[in-house]
């Protein structure tokens, strides 16, 4: 057990499955001599050398396209873009071939590739460099959606994306790379689809990805003073959804609040309030309430930036609104 | 140069299991018995069995919506492919696929692709994989004309030719993206590109091209000779531009209103099977008899092909949810 930072946890287990398994190279703009935009690579380059460590020209499609020819042909890429929003520019290989081939070759092949990219706001980064379009990937069918909250899970999440034999979005907020946590020494994969309950409570449940997270533990904390007993669930990944998880708390507290960073519009908090919804009307006491970002692009000057965007005070907030 | 002798009817007899497969394809779409939206390759045979001749069976090939060439060019069973066509439970995708996502990974057929311009980055791919593995495979990206105005593109003849990947480029020029005209006549302002051919654009990233009478198939089989092999020994990607042309609309069932006066005419007579019939009577290889014979052959293949579609059952329909993930099945009704 060691304190690293979560970028050195990615770094660790894209080592250690590269190790571990000749197919597994990486690729992506700066990912080589450089380290990666975010330091997650770093070091590898010198390891592996130009072949498995590919440095790209700035070409989207490129890197995303010819991962799922690599993976097809039986290869095992880890392709990096550089943020969530640049997803954009390589949208078609994402959606229309990579989440596809599968099925409609009639399960014929497989697509074994890793897409890692930061997402997600806070750094006056503005509209084209804040965003968090998870709801967008997890809305695909053909693809797994993993969102970690701190370095160890980051660590075990990205080892089992990697050794999946579907395609896997990986989003890395890009708060959390210069975050340290404590983070075991072993290798063991974390399964795809398995939550975590962060903190027990037996009042109100809140579910929150991503640095939400935090934000959900901070706001516990402080309504554990008052008296209110909240307990915290982290579902790490989007799809597949740990449901019975979720399910089973929703039916102790009858009482959830949905921490997101997305804007509340057609976001994935919704989704899930529907499945609620539809799966567990009857064990609610109050309406189902989310948190999220305002339904405009992420403004860049900090005031704006802090307005838009979810903080602290608003789950403290929603939770006191169901109790 | 040509292909060699003892090979020269396998041509033919590939091209003509293109034509009669692409005859059987649309009859069949108009009668209802084929599902969905089929692109023809009529008219361009010869680009398909020329460069396929030189592949192996363990080389790839990217293919595009109007694929039915390419595959059959490659080995498939047309058994499979046709049944895929009428979306029966024994077609290549097992009814999922269709037209445009003809696949078989066993034979290096990457996938026939519903997107103009999808093949590109993914033959980059196979050829990374050839590369890393270095097991001498070459990866055959064909697409159309006006692909060649997507991004896709560029960003992959860029980072095939940085990275030295065993990919070759056979841009099939029928002359037109649907309606939109790619013609070199210096009379008439292009609204796909401004050079004079497409491979012109292989040259600003630093790549081999050349240009060939797409309808001749021992000229395209000599240059795809070339080209695979330079790929191959790790040389780089090479581009090969196939000058040829469409016969039927750029799908079946659509309007017709774009092409100049008599400008079919005037291609049919250049058919390529014509054309390779012609070949073989000069050079003695052939004489009426055998071609006919071998026509036949084709024929008969592709019609025990549609009784075998017609005869096998449809997929079930909860099968709809299966294949989506390798260890997820999604819920059903």
């Amino acid at each position: 057990m060691k304190e690293i930072f979560f970028s050195e946890a990615i770094a660790s287990a894209i080592r250690n499955e590269m190790q571990r398994d000749e197919n597994v190279y990486i690729l992506g703009e700066d990912v080589g001599i450089y380290g990666g935009s975010f330091g997650a690579t770093a070091g590898l380059y010198d390891e592996f050398g130009p072949l498995r460590v590919r440095d790209t020209p700035i070409s989207e499609m490129a890197i995303m396209g010819s991962s799922a020819g690599a993976a097809v042909t039986g290869m095992r890429p880890i392709a990096e873009i550089m943020y969530d929003d640049f997803l954009g520019c390589c949208m078609d290989q994402l959606m229309n071939q990579a989440a596809k081939f599968r099925y409609m070759y009639g399960g014929r092949v497989q697509v074994p590739m890793t897409v890692r990219c930061a997402c997600g706001g806070y750094v006056t980064g503005a509209a084209q460099h804040s965003q968090s379009i998870e709801a967008m990937i997890a809305h695909i069918p053909g693809l797994k959606v993993v969102y970690p909250s701190n370095p160890q899970d980051a660590k075990g999440l990205l080892i089992s994306a990697i050794r999946d034999d579907n395609p896997v979005v990986f989003f890395e907020h890009q708060t959390l790379y210069g975050v340290k946590g404590e983070v075991t020494d072993d290798f063991d994969p974390i399964p795809l689809g398995k939550g975590k309950i962060v903190k027990e409570g037996k009042d109100v449940t809140v579910v929150a990805t991503g640095v939400q997270v935090g934000k959900a533990k901070e706001a516990a904390e402080q309504l554990e003073k008052e008296g209110v007993s909240v307990e915290v669930i982290d579902p790490r990944c989007l799809y597949p959804l740990d449901k019975e998880m979720i399910y089973g708390s929703v039916e102790k507290t009858g009482k959830i609040v949905i921490a997101t960073e997305e804007c509340k519009r057609g976001a994935w908090s919704g989704e899930l309030a529907a499945r609620i919804a539809e799966d567990r009307f009857e064990c609610l006491k109050k309406p189902i309430v989310r948190v999220g970002a305002l339904d405009t692009p992420v403004p860049f000057s900090q005031p704006l930036e802090d307005y838009m965007l979810p903080q602290t005070a608003y789950i403290v907030d929603a939770i006191k609104s169901v109790l | 140069m040509a292909i060699p002798k003892e090979r020269a009817l396998e041509a033919y007899k590939t091209m003509q299991k293109i034509r009669n497969f692409e005859k059987q394809a649309s009859r069949s779409f108009s009668e209802g018995v084929v599902q969905g939206f089929i692109h023809l390759y009529t008219g361009e045979e010869a680009v398909a069995t020329g460069v396929c001749m030189n592949l192996e069976k363990t080389d790839y090939i990217t293919s595009t919506h109007r694929g039915h060439g390419h595959i059959i060019a490659k080995g498939a069973d047309l058994n499979r492919m046709m049944a895929e066509l009428c979306g029966r439970e024994t077609g290549y995708c097992h009814g999922k696929g269709g037209s445009m996502h003809i696949t078989d990974t066993e034979i290096g057929v990457l996938g026939a692709n519903g997107i103009v311009g999808g093949g590109f980055t993914l033959a980059c791919g196979a050829g990374i994989t050839a590369q890393m593995k270095q097991n001498g495979a070459v990866c055959v990206c064909f697409f159309g004309d006006g692909s060649t105005g997507t991004g896709t593109f560029h960003e992959a003849m860029n980072l095939a030719s940085v990275w030295k990947l065993p990919v070759v480029f056979v841009c099939e020029n029928n002359g037109y993206g649907i309606s939109t005209a790619c013609r070199r006549d210096s009379s008439y302002t292009n609204p796909s590109m401004n050079c004079k051919t497409v491979a012109d654009r292989a040259l600003a990233y630093g790549m081999k091209a050349m240009v060939v009478d797409g309808n001749n198939v021992n000229e395209v089989y000599d240059r795809a000779k070339e080209a695979i092999a330079y790929a191959r020994e790790g040389n780089g990607p090479v581009f090969l531009e196939c000058n040829t042309y469409r016969w039927d609309t750029h799908f079946v069932g659509d309007t017709d209103n774009y092409r100049l006066p008599d400008e079919l005419a005037v291609w049919k007579e250049k058919c390529p099977i014509k054309l390779h019939e012609t070949y073989l009577k000069f050079m003695k290889l052939a004489d009426d008899d055998q071609l006919k014979a071998i026509a036949k052959e084709a024929r008969n293949e592709v019609k025990a092909a549609l009784k075998f579609a017609e005869e096998s059952p449809f997929p079930a329909p909860e099968t709809a949810v299966q294949d989506v993930y390798t260890d997820i099945v999604e819920e059903g009704r």
